[in-house]
């Protein structure tokens, strides 16, 4: 794949991302299928499409940086960065075993490529904060996305992050919220309703974004739109389905977070299958 | 009856910070709206593009240090050290794990902060951020050690929580020839019969109860335990076997600070008496700190009567005397 994969790549890259998503985790005997599933188009556009990084130099200092602040979701972040070329791909096949540098919830330290660790949710935005004051304060002229769920806005420290991004004019600092209005224990709205949510991120300060989380090109359209916006802090709602692709797990509460036994995963790959011939055909 | 006989400097976390930002561009200040209470306002007129208030807001505080600890800053963060602790501890978990160097500062710890009463006096920071894997813990003991201890973070960055002093401090080190180091006790005083290990403002109380019982011809070793973790655990030792008994002095609740700390390497290293000075379980309340010293248990005197406790237990062998 080239430095600017057309739209078809990338669709057939998140196919390959969807596979290894529900592989690791019929491997690892646990993960969390439904919010990995929702946020590969999101993950995907950024890593081979919009930021400045190097696989080969991780830690290269002009590199744009991304906070996975969903840390559970981090299957799908490995696999972006396996096939992103950061580590062999065949690693993947080791994640959540003992011993796997490629732990359920993030560490940064042994995976190349990840800029934070993280798993508790709600603290993303304000390291992110954190990072881009460094940028501006040292002049380096670099990008910081932070992904956040929809459940991480139910957080008190994601708005006393949100309220500073906006105080200090983060034009750096874009967040895109994986909208996929599910969460552990049932429906975001059933649990704690976040909406208005565009209302709540504009009233914090932040240029606001709605878009369908799946569509690649409305993904990369709208983070150029957002760019184009450097006074102040963005924020892309991204609506997404939990468990995306798999149509037993699409918007089902309990795969937040489940096991895939051998006949779930031999239905999941051939869903998969289907979809990217259908994909391919004309 | 007050330890002060020490001259005293005013703000000497301030004044570090505003001097070795001069030595140290990588050093930022994120505060909590109390830069009263950090003084930090020094370092913000020197370095205004350096320093950060967001506010009441301190999880958010800890994690944007965390942000900027990991682009190539030593961030210091601080407000009173209950704040600096309690309302952060996940978020300095995160900073630990990450191996960010952040340096969260209590200031004002426990009963020093006795005009503002329990909610305001921080008696668990200690045992909250020990627990912390790869978290140092520090406590600053006068102002020389709080000003070598700020320089010490800088010449070797990591994950810290430490106490340190609000406005004035007592200088008891030698500003000339003291230098702080992780894991490095230093001894005060030297003594026969017993060890009394202090840290923070119990220092001075620590050798004002030394100077009672040498009056009773009684040898205390005292010694500055300011880094509580990495702890020094040869001085321990080697206390123990000297002088067969150990107090402890500490301004914290007695579970999780410096007495457990003591009490965890003697476990299973050596059995001596060892009696712990500090606060007992309870919450605090309003007045001046030697008022409050002596109504929770932590003044001189009641070093001294812990130091003769200690004494009395190791001529028993271990065995509590009948009252």
């Amino acid at each position: 794949m080239g430095e600017t994969p057309a739209i078809a790549e990338l669709k057939a890259m998140c196919a390959d991302i969807r596979r290894d998503i529900v592989r690791m985790i019929h491997a690892g005997g646990s993960g969390h299928p439904g919010g990995s599933l929702s946020v590969v188009e999101i993950l995907t556009a950024l890593y081979f499409r919009v930021m400045r990084i190097d696989p080969h130099n991780p830690t290269w200092d002009g590199r744009d940086r991304l906070i996975l602040s969903k840390g559970h979701a981090s299957s799908a972040l490995y696999a972006v960065l396996a096939r992103r070329g950061f580590f062999p791909v065949e690693n993947l096949r080791t994640f959540n075993a003992p011993g796997t540098t490629l732990q359920k919830h993030i560490d940064m330290h042994r995976v190349p490529g990840v800029e934070v660790s993280s798993g508790s949710l709600g603290q993303g935005l304000s390291v992110g904060v954190g990072m881009a004051l460094a940028d501006r304060l040292d002049l380096r002229d670099r990008r910081v996305f932070v992904v956040l769920s929809d459940g991480e806005c139910q957080a008190g420290q994601t708005w006393e992050a949100a309220m500073a991004a906006a105080h200090y004019g983060l034009g750096k600092l874009m967040a895109l919220v994986d909208h996929n209005r599910l969460q552990t224990d049932g429906t975001i709205a059933e649990i704690m309703g976040i909406s208005p949510l565009e209302d709540k991120w504009r009233a914090f300060g932040w240029g606001v974004r709605r878009i369908d989380g799946h569509d690649l090109e409305q993904i990369l359209d709208v983070v150029r739109e957002a760019e184009a916006e450097p006074a102040k802090p963005q924020v892309i709602i991204a609506v997404t389905v939990k468990g995306k692709g798999i149509s037993y797990m699409e918007n089902s509460v309990p795969w937040h977070s489940h096991p895939i036994d051998d006949e779930q995963l031999r239905l999941a790959l051939q869903e998969l299958d289907e979809a990217a011939k259908e994909m391919v055909a004309p | 009856m007050s330890p002060e006989p020490y001259p005293v400097v005013e703000k000497p976390f301030g004044k570090a910070l505003a001097v070795l930002g001069e030595r140290f561009p990588e050093l930022v200040v994120v505060d909590a709206d109390l830069v009263r209470a950090t003084d930090t306002a020094e370092f913000r007129s020197r370095f205004p593009s350096r320093h950060w208030n967001v506010g009441v807001a301190e999880a958010n505080m800890v994690g944007i240090a965390t942000g900027l600890a990991l682009s190539g800053k030593t961030a210091f963060c601080g407000t009173f050290a209950c704040f600096a602790s309690q309302r952060v501890c996940d978020q300095a978990v995160l900073a630990a794990y990450c191996h960010a160097p952040v340096v969260i500062c209590g200031v004002e710890p426990a009963l020093t902060s006795g005009s503002n009463g329990a909610t305001h006096q921080g008696m668990l920071d200690l045992a909250i951020m020990r627990a912390i894997p790869n978290m140092r813990v520090f406590e600053a003991a006068d102002a020389t050690e709080t000003s070598s201890m700020v320089e010490y973070t800088l010449l070797h960055p990591g994950t810290t929580y430490m106490r340190v002093p609000r406005a004035k401090a007592p200088v008891i080190l030698d500003p000339d020839t003291y230098r702080f180091e992780a894991g490095r006790a230093v001894r005060l005083r030297d003594g026969a019969d017993v060890t009394i290990i202090a840290s923070g403002i119990m220092l001075a109380r620590a050798l004002q109860a030394a100077q009672a019982l040498a009056a009773e011809g009684v040898g205390a070793r005292v010694v500055n335990m300011s880094s509580l973790k990495p702890i020094d655990e040869a001085e321990i030792l080697s206390a123990a076997q000297e002088t067969g008994c150990l107090v402890t002095a500490e301004n914290h609740n007695l579970i999780g600070g410096l007495g457990s700390a003591v009490a965890e390497v003697l476990a299973s290293r050596a059995r001596v008496p060892l009696v712990r000075v500090g606060v007992q379980d309870v919450f605090g309340e309003v007045g001046p700190i030697d008022w409050l010293a002596d109504k929770f248990g932590i003044s001189s005197a009641h070093i001294a009567r812990a130091a003769r406790e200690a004494i009395s237990l190791k001529a028993n062998k271990g065995r509590p005397v009948q009252a």
